[in-house]
Parts: structure tokens; C-alpha cells; sequence
């Protein structure tokens, strides 16, 4: 689309926290070949909040494993932080991924018998930082989602919304500036969801980006940009004109 | 909206004078349909004449004073209990427009879908930007930046089925073989197709 292209960016900027080149993911071969991005290309700087919207098999799913280091590229690049996730070996992208990506799920996906500090701490401690730091850490994160408070509860003593702040805060420990958030409203009433909005928001205010998978036009709302796909490729951009209003706005 | 209720309403909480009435109502609708001061007069002399308020003099400033009657107070409790009827609304013209631009030779369909959902998200954008730096106590406004908001998520809601739809039409009709339908009809039907294809 025309939209995209003519605000397209060199990838080589450094303000670009992801940025993805015409990437193809083919899963399957023969007859059972499915192309689930179909060149797609794509850029998020630090500080803007993208949300990505389109039907079941659009490629919406795939984006974000291919941005999270889950998964690599049929052909083209995958760039977090400059650098390129299809080079890396499976243990390279796992350090990657603790130390630049959080991601947030639908469904969570704290593990349930650590408490919510320990789970959060988690990826910190994966990474070499002892206990003690990691924990003071996961406080400092907890305390930014407000729910410090309940950082020696279990998962299964939190509510949904209390649980998925939580998740949020593992997500962002370790000033990690790329934010991928997979359906994160969906098992949320409205008023939650919405507070879960605000959370993203205001991490991309702060500088990170943040990509949303949303089905919900209310949530996408939210974003700087909407990008539309379908079949695997961007058709539409939404939002793009506004930007720099929505910016003037939030100072 | 019908003006006429909602000063009705206005009135049944204070008697009040003619731009009185215009700041209350936008104050408590957030100024999201803004009233012209002539509309408020005519309204008001309307009223008046049909016996739902009625004059009671000019206040310390020469400004004329309204009061509701009980027949206006009658026909507002009416107003409260009945819910809106859909038939009251005007007509959808984006829903006429799809539908036309569906059935016209040579519009494409599918570009005007998406154009108008651009159009929509950027409002839904404004609205939620509104609505995030409103009073939160101010439940009234908030309710009316709500129930714009979630108009035009169903608005989003509906084109994204709109362009499925024409997809899938498009496609069924491609694979039908011996289809002999007009040559105009096939032309709209293709159209979204063809969109489809140079985007990539």
C-alpha cells in the first residue's frame, strides 16, 4: 500500500526497535503449502504503539512469533534492536528475547506455583542476574504496574486484570523496549481491558514500542498506527496522518 | 436527538432561560452536538405554543424565563419510558453507500470500504484521545464519548464483515462455471478482487 511505503523508513535508523523486510513465512510444502506473510514489510520506532488487526489466518500470529524470536523467516529480514533474528542460533534468539522482547499473552502464561515477583524476576535471573538483584527488579517493575502489592501472591490468588499486570511487568523487567502483546484483553472484562490499554500506552509514552494483536477496532483505537492484514500482507494503514497530533497530545 | 426532549428535561430540574438551556444541554452531552441558540428559540416558541412550558417573565436581566407544565411533564415521563425506535433514526447513509457502491457498474467497492474505516479509526483514535484526558468523574460525558466509541467499533466491526463478504462473493462467483449473470453485475463483484491483487 502506497500509505505504507511512502513512510517507510531505512531500517538502518536507529530510533527503529523492530523492523521487518519483506518477509515470507511458508509453512508446509506441495499442496499443503500455506504462506502465512506474504512479503511483508514493516517498522516500529521506539515510542510508537502499533496495533495489528485482521481476520483468523491473516498472518497476525506469525507477525508476532517472527518478532518475538519464536520463529524465523522463510526469506527476509527480522531486525529487533538491529539485529538480524534469522542469523542467530536457537540460543542466541532465547537471549534475545529475554533481553529485548517481552511478550504478553491472552492467557498470561505466569506459571503458577511462582508467586507473581518470582515470576516476574524470571527472565532476569534466566540471564545471569543473581536472586537478590532480580527480585529488587521485579519490585521496581510490579511497583510501575501498581501491583506491588501483591508480588508474594500466586497467580491463582490474582484476578484476571491483577494477573495480567503482572504479566505486563515480566514482560518490561530489564528494560526491554519491544512490546508484543498477543490478544492481551481478550479473557478481560471491558473496564480492565481498557486498563491494560492505558499500561501499553503508557510504555510506548516511555519510549518502548509496543506491537498489539487485537480483533477489538475499540483496543486498536489506542495505537498510533493500525496496520490491517490479510493473507499475510499489509492492506491498509490506518491512523498514519495523526500520528504527529497524537504525539503533540501526549506531551 | 430531538431537541425538544432534552430541554424538556433540562427544565424539569430548574427553570431556566433560553441560552441557560444551551450551555446545560452541551455541558451534560460534552458538547458532542453542539446546539445553535436559534434552534433553542424556535424550539422553545414551539413548546410554548403547544403548552409543555410556558413563560413565567424575565429574570433581573430582561431574559425570558421558562418553566415546564404538567402537560410537558407528562410527555417527558412518556419520553423516558419508551425505549428509541430504530425507525426514528435517520437513514444510515454509509450502509446506502455500500450497498450502491455494490450494485453500480465500475465503483470499487472494496477501496471505498477501506477508505471509510481509515475514516473511522482515525475517529475512533480522536474519541478514545478525548475520552483519556476527560474527568473520570464526569460520568455523564463519559458515558456519551462511550457510546460514540462503541458505535464506531461496530461501524469497524461491520465494514471488516462488508470486505469479507464481497471476498467471498467474488469468489464463489469466479469458481461457478457457466455463470451467466449481466456483464454489469460481474464487473462490481470482480472489483474487489483486483484491489486485492495490486496491493501486494
Amino acid at each position: 500500500m502506497s500509505i505504507e511505503a511512502g513512510k517507510h523508513r531505512p531500517p538502518e535508523h536507529t530510533g527503529q526497535v523492530l523492523v521487518l523486510r519483506d518477509v515470507v513465512r511458508v509453512h508446509g510444502s506441495g499442496d499443503a503449502e500455506v504462506r502465512a506473510l506474504d512479503g511483508l514489510t514493516i517498522s516500529i520506532a521506539a515510542g510508537e504503539f502499533v496495533a495489528v488487526m485482521g481476520p483468523s489466518g491473516s498472518g497476525k500470529s506469525t507477525l508476532l512469533h517472527l518478532a518475538g524470536g519464536l520463529d524465523t523467516p522463510t526469506s527476509g529480514t527480522v531486525r529487533v534492536e538491529g539485529t538480524d533474528v534469522g542469523a542467530l542460533s536457537v540460543s542466541g534468539r532465547a537471549a534475545l528475547r529475554r533481553r529485548h522482547i517481552g511478550y504478553v499473552f491472552q492467557d498470561f502464561n505466569l506459571i503458577p506455583t511462582l508467586t507473581a515477583a518470582e515470576n516476574v524476576a524470571l527472565p532476569r535471573e534466566l540471564d545471569g542476574t543473581g536472586r537478590k538483584a532480580a527480585r529488587t527488579e521485579a519490585m521496581a517493575a510490579l511497583a510501575e504496574l501498581e501491583v506491588q502489592d501483591l508480588a508474594d501472591r500466586f497467580p491463582d490468588e490474582m484476578s484476571g486484570g491483577q494477573q495480567q499486570r503482572t504479566a505486563i511487568a515480566r514482560a518490561i523487567i530489564g528494560k526491554r523496549r519491544l512490546l508484543l502483546a498477543d490478544e492481551p484483553t481478550g479473557a478481560l472484562d471491558s473496564h480492565t481491558g481498557e486498563a491494560v490499554l492505558e499500561v501499553l500506552r503508557g510504555r510506548a509514552d516511555a519510549g518502548s514500542a509496543v506491537v498489539l494483536v487485537t480483533h477489538d477496532a475499540r483496543f486498536a483505537a489506542w495505537a498510533d498506527r493500525v496496520i490491517f492484514l490479510r493473507d499475510g500482507t499489509v492492506i491498509d494503514t490506518a491512523g498514519v496522518d495523526s500520528a504527529e497530533e497524537l504525539l503533540a497530545h501526549s506531551r | 436527538m430531538s431537541i425538544k426532549y432534552g430541554l424538556l428535561a433540562l427544565l424539569s430540574d430548574a427553570d431556566a432561560y433560553g441560552y441557560q438551556l444551551r450551555s446545560r444541554f452541551e455541558s451534560a452531552t460534552g458538547s458532542v452536538w453542539p446546539l445553535n441558540i436559534g434552534q433553542v428559540y424556535t424550539t422553545l416558541a414551539r413548546l410554548d405554543r403547544d403548552g409543555l412550558i410556558e413563560g413565567i417573565g424575565t429574570d433581573g436581566d430582561g431574559r425570558a424565563m421558562y418553566r415546564l407544565t404538567n402537560a410537558g411533564r407528562t410527555e417527558l415521563s412518556g419520553w423516558w419510558d419508551t425505549p428509541v425506535a430504530h425507525a426514528d433514526r435517520p437513514r444510515d447513509e454509509l450502509a446506502i453507500k455500500i450497498a450502491l457502491a455494490i450494485t453500480t457498474p465500475g465503483v470499487d467497492a472494496t477501496a471505498i470500504l477501506q477508505t471509510q474505516r481509515r475514516e473511522t479509526i482515525r475517529h475512533l483514535q480522536d474519541l478514545t484521545r478525548v475520552k483519556r484526558q476527560s474527568d473520570p468523574d464526569d460520568l455523564s460525558w463519559r458515558l456519551v464519548a462511550e457510546s460514540l466509541i462503541f458505535a464506531a467499533e461496530a461501524e469497524v466491526r461491520w465494514l471488516d464483515h462488508c470486505e469479507a463478504s464481497l471476498v467471498r462473493h467474488g469468489r464463489t462467483r469466479k469458481t461457478k462455471p457457466g455463470n451467466t449473470s449481466g456483464a454489469a453485475d460481474g464487473d462490481s463483484v470482480k472489483d474487489p478482487q483486483a484491489t486485492e491483487g495490486t496491493t501486494r
